[in-house]
Order: C-alpha cells, then sequence, then structure tokens
C-alpha cells in the first residue's frame, strides 16, 4: 500500500501540525551530516542554500558549467502567490482551490494546501535576497493575472521571471559555496544511484569535461532535476533538459507517477522545418492582452490584416465566454490544435493561429493618452503611445519572436501553435517529498506532486521553491535525525563499486555499438512517436501502436548506435546518448500509463473519452488516484494506486465557460 | 519574409583540449535554410561529422533562447555574432547568403581556458560571485515584500542590471580581457536596492579583488563591452561601480 503520510487533521492545519511535531537535527550532528543535492534550478539551489544555512554538508551537482543556467532560467512569465495585493478577493483558500481544479482533481489536497500557505514567504524571500519584480510608481509590488485565475495573483519581472529567481537562487547558492557549507560540481552528471541496504546513499557521476566517473556518498539525496519534456525531441525546454537521474532511480526502486501527464503549451513559436531543434515558448502573459483568432473561411490565404473583423474566429472568446482567451493551458491547446485540424490554419505550415496584439496596442494607447491628459490625439500616436506600454509589458518576448521569425509583432499578429512544455508526471512522493526510496527526495518539476493532470501557468516556479526554501528543510530532518550516528559510509564500500561498474559498462556498450545511426536522429524518431501517439491527443490503438515503435526503436538504439570520440574526453554525443537511452524507456512508460488511464483529464486527452462538445471526460469513479507505477524488468512495470481523497473540494466537471 | 538556402564556408577553431595549441579547420555546408539558427547549421555540419566518422565540433549552448548565456562563439571578430543586442543561438542564418565564408572561434581570455574546440572555462564567474554577488539572507528571515517600497526607477534600474546572463561576451570584445561590465552590472543589480546596502562597501571591495586574482584585466573605457552585450547592460554601471569602489575605499581604514 502506498502511504503518502498525509498529516491528519484539518486541512489548513497539516502543515502547522507537521511542522510542529516533526523530528528536528541539532545544530552539532547537522554538520556531521552529508546531502547530496542533483541539480541546481530553483528547486535545487534553493535546498541547497537554505540547508548549507542550516548547517549541513551539501555537495550539489548540474550538467551546466554554472548553476545559474538550469532552465529555470528561461521562465518568462510569473510566480504565483497569495499575497491578496491586489484587494481582488485572493486568499490562500483560493489559490489552493484553482489549483486543485485546474490539475483537474488530479492532485493531493494537503500538498496543495501547503504549496498555497508557503507561497507569500516565497515572494518576501526572494525581495529580501533582492529579487528586482516588477513595481507600481508608488513603489509597491506589481501583479498581473494568468490563465485558469481571475484573480491577479502573479509576481514577475519583465518577461524573465524565471532569470531573476534563480539569480536570487543562485547568489544564495554561492554564498553559501563562499562559506564553505556547499560544495559545487559543475559539468558534472549524475548517472546512477547508490543504495546501501535500501537507503539511497549516494551517487555515481560524470564529470562531463573529462570523463571521469565519481563517487559521492550523502545520508540523503535530493533529486531536483527538472522535467523531462524532451522525450517529445522538440519542446520549450532546453537542450540539455533530460530524465536520467529520475530515470535511474526509478529503475532502482523509486515509483516513478503520472508519466504521461504532459503539458502541451498553447502559445509556442510554430516549427519551421526539419531542422528544427527546439521550440521557443512566447509567455502565457501575451494571452492577458493578446487575442487569439482564426480566419473563419477554412484555407484562407489572405494576410491577416486583409480579413476583416467580421471574417475572424476568435474561437476561445466564442466558446469560453467566462474566461475567453485565459482559459487553462489545456483547454487552449486543444482548441488551437481543433481549429488546425478542421482546416482554419494559418501560414505557411496551416499548423498555426493568430495571437494578435493590435486591440491590446490601441486600448493601452489610449489610455495612456488619458494618462498625460493628452486630448484630440492623431490615431497614429495612439498606436505609437500603446506600443511604447507593450513594449515595456513584453519587449524581450517580442524581440525573441522577431529574432526567431523575422516578422514584427508589433505589425503582424504572432503566429503561434502548442508544443510539449512541461510534465506534470515525476517521480512519486510523500508529503515529505521523499520517493519510494528512503533518503532519496525529489523536488520540483522532477516529482509528480502539486499540479495533478495540469499545471496552472506560474504555479511551477512557486512549487520549485516552495520545496526548496520551505518544506524540504522540514521534512529532510524528519528522517536525517534517525540518522546522526550513521557515520559517512567510505566510497569504497562495494555498493558504490557495483554502481559505478554499471555505469561503466553501460557507457562501454554504447561506445562500442559503432553502428550508423546518430543519436540526434534516433531523438528525433521517438520525438515524432511520442508527439503523433501520446501527444495532444491520444487513443487506445495509437498508444499500443507507440509502444510496439518505441520497443524496435530501443532495439536499434542498442545494435545501430554510432558515437563518435572517446570516453576519456569532453564527448558532448556521449553525454547525449545516455540521456536519449532513458527517454526511450520512459516514453513507453509514458504510453503505457497513457492506455491504462482510460479517462480524459487535464492534458491527458483520450479521444474515446469526451463531453458531446469535444471537453475532457473524467471518470472519477475508476481514475480518482495517483498512478505510481513500480518498474520490474525490461518493458515491464507493476501499477501501484495512490487513492485520492477529496475531503475539501468536491470535484466536478472542470467549466471556463 | 522570403526563405532561401545558401551554401557557405565555416573556419572553425579546432582544439582537442587545453593542452592542444589548437587550429583553424574549414568546413563546407550546404543548403542551409535562411529559417535556421546559428546553431542549427552546426547541428547539420555536426550530424555530417559524425556520419562521416569525424569529431563533431563541440560548443556550449543550453536553452537556444538566449537567457542561459552558455552559447559562445565568435563569428568573424564578434562575440555572439553581427546581430545588436543578441546571443549566438538567437542569430538566424537570414543574416547571411549564399556564398559567404564564416570565421569561428571561442571566447578568447586568460580568465576564460579553452576545454575544448568553442567551449570554455567561465567558472571565474562564480567566484566572482562568491565574492560578494549577493545579499545574505537566509531563508525565513524576510520581512512582508511590501513592506519597503522601492522607487519605481531605482527596481527598473536595478532589474536592468540584473538582466546580465553572464555570458562572457563583453570579456571576450575587450582588448584588455576586462569583466568590468560583468561586474559593474552585479554591483549596480543589488546595490540601487535598498535590501543591498549594508553590504555594499565589503561587496564592491571583495568582488573586484577576485576579479583581479582571477587574471581579467583592467578597464580603459573603449566600450567594446557594451556595444557586444546581449543584454545591452550600459556603460553606466562601470561608472557606477568605479563610485561604489572610490567610496568604499575612501571610507575603508
Ligand atoms: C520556456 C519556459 C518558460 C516557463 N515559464 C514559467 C513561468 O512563467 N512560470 C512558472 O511557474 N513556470 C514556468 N516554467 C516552468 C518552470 O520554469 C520549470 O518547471 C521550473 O523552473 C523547473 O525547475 P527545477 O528546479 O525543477 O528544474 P530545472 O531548472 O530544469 O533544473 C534542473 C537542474 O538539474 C540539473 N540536472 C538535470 N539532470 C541532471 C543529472 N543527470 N545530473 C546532474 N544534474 C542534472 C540541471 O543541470 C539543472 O541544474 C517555464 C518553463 C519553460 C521551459
Ligand atoms: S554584461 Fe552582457 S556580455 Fe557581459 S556577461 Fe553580462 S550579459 Fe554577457
Ligand atoms: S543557449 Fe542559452 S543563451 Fe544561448
Amino acid at each position: 500500500m502506498l502511504d503518502a503520510k498525509i498529516p491528519s487533521g484539518p486541512l489548513e492545519q497539516k502543515w502547522g501540525n507537521y511542522k510542529g511535531h516533526c523530528k528536528l537535527v541539532n545544530p552539532a550532528n547537522k554538520r556531521k551530516i552529508e546531502v547530496i543535492i542533483v541539480g541546481t534550478g530553483l528547486a535545487g539551489a534553493s535546498a541547497a542554500a537554505s540547508l548549507g544555512e542550516l548547517g549541513y554538508k551539501v555537495k550539489a551537482f548540474c550538467f551546466q558549467d554554472s548553476p545559474r543556467r538550469a532552465h529555470s532560467i528561461a521562465a518568462q512569465g510569473g510566480i504565483n502567490a497569495a499575497k491578496n495585493y491586489q484587494n481582488d478577493g485572493d486568499s490562500i483558500y483560493r489559490l489552493f482551490y484553482d489549483t486543485i481544479k485546474g490539475g483537474d482533481y488530479r492532485a493531493r489536497e494537503g500538498n496543495v494546501h501547503r504549496l498555497a500557505e508557503v507561497s507569500a514567504n516565497i515572494i518576501d524571500q526572494c525581495v529580501a535576497q533582492g529579487v528586482p519584480f516588477a513595481r507600481e510608481y508608488g513603489g509597491l509590488l506589481s501583479n498581473r493575472s494568468f490563465g485558469g485565475t481571475q484573480v491577479q495573483r502573479t509576481f514577475y519581472a519583465a518577461g524573465q521571471t524565471g532569470q531573476q529567481l534563480l539569480i536570487g537562487a543562485y547568489q544564495a547558492l554561492e554564498r553559501q559555496v563562499a562559506l564553505g557549507n556547499v560544495k559545487m560540481y559543475t559539468r558534472h552528471e549524475m548517472l546512477e544511484i547508490v543504495k546501501i541496504d535500501g537507503k539511497a546513499r549516494g551517487i555515481i557521476c560524470r564529470n562531463l569535461i573529462n570523463g571521469e566517473l565519481e563517487r559521492h556518498f550523502g545520508h540523503a539525496v535530493l533529486l531536483c532535476s527538472g522535467g523531462y519534456g524532451n522525450v517529445f525531441y522538440l519542446s520549450t525546454n532546453a537542450m540539455g533538459c533530460n530524465t536520467t537521474a529520475i530515470w535511474k532511480s526509478h529503475k532502482a526502486g523509486a515509483y516513478f507517477g503520472n508519466p504521461c501527464f504532459t503539458q502541451i503549451h498553447p502559445t509556442c513559436i510554430p516549427v519551421s522545418g526539419d531542422h528544427q531543434s527546439k521550440l521557443t515558448l512566447m509567455s502565457e502573459s501575451l494571452r492577458n492582452d493578446g487575442r487569439i483568432w482564426v480566419p473563419k473561411k477554412q484555407g484562407d490565404n489572405r494576410k491577416p490584416g486583409d480579413i476583416p473583423e467580421d471574417e475572424r474566429d476568435y474561437y476561445l472568446e466564442r466558446r469560453y465566454p467566462a474566461f475567453g482567451n485565459l482559459v487553462p493551458r489545456d483547454v487552449a491547446s486543444r482548441a488551437a490544435k481543433e481549429r488546425c485540424d478542421a482546416g482554419y490554419g494559418v501560414g505557411s505550415s496551416k499548423q498555426a493561429v493568430y495571437l494578435d496584439y493590435a486591440v491590446a496596442i490601441e486600448r493601452y494607447g489610449k489610455i495612456e493618452a488619458g494618462k498625460q491628459g493628452k486630448e484630440n490625439v492623431s490615431a497614429e500616436e495612439i498606436i505609437a503611445m500603446g506600443k511604447d506600454v507593450v513594449k515595456e509589458k513584453y519587449g524581450n518576448l517580442f524581440d525573441m519572436y522577431e529574432k526567431i521569425t523575422g516578422e514584427n509583432p508589433y505589425e503582424v499578429p504572432m503566429r503561434i501553435y502548442p508544443a510539449v512544455h512541461y510534465t506534470m508526471g515525476g517521480l512519486w512522493v510523500d508529503y515529505e517529498l521523499m520517493t519510494t526510496i528512503p533518503g532519496l527526495y525529489c523536488l520540483g518539476e522532477a516529482n509528480f506532486s502539486d499540479h495533478g493532470a495540469n499545471r496552472l501557468g506560474a504555479s511551477a516556479l512557486m512549487q520549485g521553491l516552495a520545496d526548496g526554501y520551505f518544506v524540504v528543510p522540514y521534512t529532510i530532518g524528519n528522517y536525517l535525525a534517525d540518522d546522526i550516528r550513521t557515520a559517512s559510509i567510505p566510497t569504497s564500500h562495494p555498493a558504490f563499486e557495483a554502481a559505478e561498474n554499471a555505469v561503466k559498462e553501460r557507457i562501454n556498450t554504447m561506445m562500442s555499438i559503432k553502428g550508423s545511426q546518430t543519436v540526434e536522429s534516433l531523438h528525433k524518431r521517438l520525438g515524432k512517436i511520442m508527439w503523433d501517439k501520446c501527444g495532444m491527443a491520444r487513443n487506445a490503438e495509437g498508444l499500443k501502436k507507440a509502444i510496439a515503435e518505441i520497443q524496435q526503436l530501443k532495439k536499434e538504439f542498442w545494435s545501430d548506435l554510432k558515437i563518435p570520440g572517446g570516453i576519456n574526453e569532453m564527448n558532448p554525443e556521449l553525454d547525449k546518448a545516455g540521456r536519449v537511452a532513458d527517454f526511450i524507456e520512459l516514453g513507453e512508460l509514458m504510453c503505457l500509463d497513457a492506455l491504462n488511464r482510460e479517462e480524459s483529464c487535464g492534458g491527458h486527452f483520450r479521444e474515446e473519452h469526451q463531453t458531446e462538445e469535444g471537453e475532457a471526460l473524467r471518470h472519477d469513479d475508476k481514475f480518482m488516484y495517483v498512478a505510481a507505477w513500480e518498474y520490474k524488468a525490461d518493458h515491464e512495470w507493476q501499477l501501484h494506486k495512490e487513492v485520492l481523497e477529496y475531503e475539501e473540494v468536491k470535484p466536478s466537471q472542470r467549466s471556463y465557460k | 519574409m522570403e526563405h532561401y538556402n545558401m551554401n557557405l564556408t565555416l573556419k572553425v577553431w579546432r582544439q582537442s583540449s587545453k593542452q592542444d595549441s589548437g587550429r583553424f579547420e574549414t568546413y563546407p555546408v550546404k543548403n542551409i535554410s535562411s529559417e535556421m539558427s546559428f546553431l542549427e547549421m552546426f547541428d547539420v555540419l555536426n550530424e555530417e561529422l559524425i556520419r562521416d566518422g569525424k569529431d563533431p565540433i563541440a560548443f556550449d549552448h543550453d536553452c537556444r533562447e538566449g537567457i542561459c548565456g552558455m552559447c559562445s562563439m565568435v563569428i568573424d571578430g564578434k562575440p555572439h555574432g553581427p546581430w545588436k543586442a543578441n546571443t549566438v543561438c538567437q542569430l538566424h542564418m537570414r543574416a547571411y547568403n549564399d556564398g559567404d565564408t564564416i570565421v569561428i572561434e571561442p571566447w578568447r581570455a586568460n580568465a576564460f581556458p579553452v576545454l575544448k574546440d568553442l567551449v570554455v572555462d567561465r567558472s571565474s564567474f562564480d567566484r566572482i560571485i562568491q565574492a560578494g554577488g549577493y545579499i545574505s539572507v537566509n531563508t525565513g528571515n524576510a520581512v512582508d515584500a511590501n513592506a519597503l517600497p522601492i522607487e519605481k526607477d531605482k527596481a527598473d534600474a536595478s532589474f536592468a542590471a540584473a538582466a546580465c546572463i553572464g555570458c562572457g561576451a563583453c570579456v571576450a570584445a575587450c582588448k584588455n580581457s576586462s569583466a568590468m561590465l560583468f561586474l559593474s552590472a552585479k554591483v549596480s543589480h543589488l546595490a540601487l536596492l535598498p535590501q543591498g546596502s549594508p553590504e555594499r562597501k565589503t561587496r564592491v571591495m571583495n568582488m573586484v579583488a577576485q576579479m583581479d586574482k582571477e587574471g581579467f584585466g583592467g578597464c580603459t573605457n573603449t566600450g567594446a563591452c557594451e556595444a557586444t552585450c546581449p543584454k545591452e547592460i550600459s556603460l553606466s554601471n562601470i561608472a557606477r561601480l568605479n563610485q561604489e569602489y572610490l567610496l568604499a575605499s575612501l571610507t575603508s581604514e
């Protein structure tokens, strides 16, 4: 039986009670305890800094050349917090409720409530660190709205919120490095977890500069390695984002929660050709002001400016009048796909819809003219003023769009299409963020925890920082308090030896195949299978086919792979090969999970299960559970169910109409 | 925007390791679409090299959207290439025409040793931050975020400095290999905020000392850094840094 260890008692008292009663480690003992942290994005850097401050001996690892480059840096739009600074009816309860509803009733109430409770502390902490959030003229913090909510609770720093938050956490981390509490290993990749007597006790990693394998001991290990969206090859993730750390741990006994729950983000720059290596997000905040439309006529080839107002279909406003362009991501993405599949798509590929700023520019221009007390302003002046306002709010995003497409979004509507963006699935963790391997924790996007079947915008940054700053510093003490008598285990222990040998053998095997297919070409093929059959819409037949195709791909990988160069040197192709090998296995599990979940919920849309209007149809009687998969053998998993109990919220069909 | 294809000649710096002395090698690339990014062109070339049994060109990159600061190539003498306010990962091939020859090198600076081909070691930047690029506040110590209003123009200026992505192009562009623009961006980010005030003096002194220790050169105000910076970090930050430094040295004993 899976025990999530959710504290008893009323929802709003659970976390307080937990903190009041969990075990503590005294300062003298903390100095003797070593903690390994894999990944230094928002989750890992915040955890490393906070645990270092508490006095633990921390070793942190990342594969980039600096912790400041983790993919959290790319988050654009903002971070949610229940501050209610706008006096617009926000509260901890409402943030909790929106998140549960947005997740289509597939998240744990206890976890989500805790997340909402600590959200306000995150903003306080970040401001204290010097994170320069956007401010109003009165000097107070500014907020914007985001999809799936009706209040303004999103804090932001232009379109670079993730960058500013990560720099805050990175600086806190580097301060601990300077103080000697954290030792940072950059250009290092974790390739195996080490277990001793059933507990996580260390990792094997590879130094990416010289290829050497290293053993590192820890009383506990925290995985903060980010999301696995790159299983689709094309996604908004950075090129290096991978599943290796959590996948290796999964194979060593950590259950994988809801692997098929993937978020497809509605507003990304469309694919331009076969050379495409990644996709670029246009922040959801753009939906605040932009209007999404397609022509009313199929295959309309006119330029957008030549299509008159009454021949445009603002399909989100039409279908969802209450939320309009601000429906949650899963709903917006499917609606775009529906229009394009029906032949209304735009651009040369016809796989795109318009995101139009003309009305917003005019509106802001008028407001600005009013503010400046100007009368008789010409239409051109209004547009010019409006453009300036839009530039201040979204300038970096508009610039990015122009650099990539060569088109000026201040003049012509942007073309956008959904793309893989975020993975709600991840290692299963209990309330304390511990996986099913004792002493192995998982934080941030890498775990499955708080977003159910769909994540709301601006909630991932919140979750990563909540986990690292405010949750794990408490919950890890509860475990380590029983470990204060365990002396550091020398890495000559046979378990380290065996783990290192397994890694060595895997690398040698890959290098000695000397076949004909490149890592990149195999990864592309995996991505295509996943996108076509386990993407925005899924069905049983397709998923079964996908599993067979992935198994075939795996055979080709291990018999016909071609990796240049050597092992004991910098070899990016070898790094990539290891990651793709793990993606292939994960892809199979994702399809299996999608096949098992015979309902539609959030980002998981099974074509066989939809309402007459084409909305997702949940089956709460059969699937109100977290699917936690246990790895048994090659192609073989056992399903464990964590039944979700809703004490506070009554699950209903989500409606954004 | 019309799309077109082109054939190009690339002259690329190859260096197998820190110890190797390195050399240029020439590679023809064919049928490059104007819609590709510069790094996607490198992907195409590398796939070809691998298929031909040759060693692909190592280069740093991750986000490919101009924010992580990982990518780093000097293209025809310009760090990050010909476009203004741009990183190389966002440079697109419509910047080039059929038949062009392009020369590609790594960042060159004593404080950034080459690890392989176009990959350099920038850990000196992290050590500069360790010397004081932070506000000393432990988790849990914060007061309510709105307890301390900050003038919007100060907050905006602080943000503009904090937008630095730590790429190192400023160093690569500078004939003295000075890290002053990078350093000044961090000092400004924190000095402009009231939260950063208590540690102002020690911060600037320690960070400058660390910069010197890492072997970066001095600043002679040529402005090449500002011109090349993908985030348009302003030279005025260096002026502020100098002020801060002066103030700190005058008031310390
Ligand atoms: C383009 C984009 C925009 C986004 N915008 C927003 C937004 O506006 N608001 C919001 O809330 N969320 C947003 N998100 C989501 C959010 O940014 C991420 O979910 C979150 O930042 C993930 O943080 P993390 O710390 O879990 O992982 P990451 O930041 O991805 O960090 C992963 C870390 O793990 C390391 N690592 C990985 N594997 C290994 C290994 N095997 N060995 C060693 N180290 C390893 C990496 O080096 C890195 O340090 C956005 C995401 C993207 C892609
Ligand atoms: S100042 Fe500009 S060029 Fe220098 S590191 Fe920062 S972003 Fe790069
Ligand atoms: S790859 Fe991230 S900035 Fe260029």
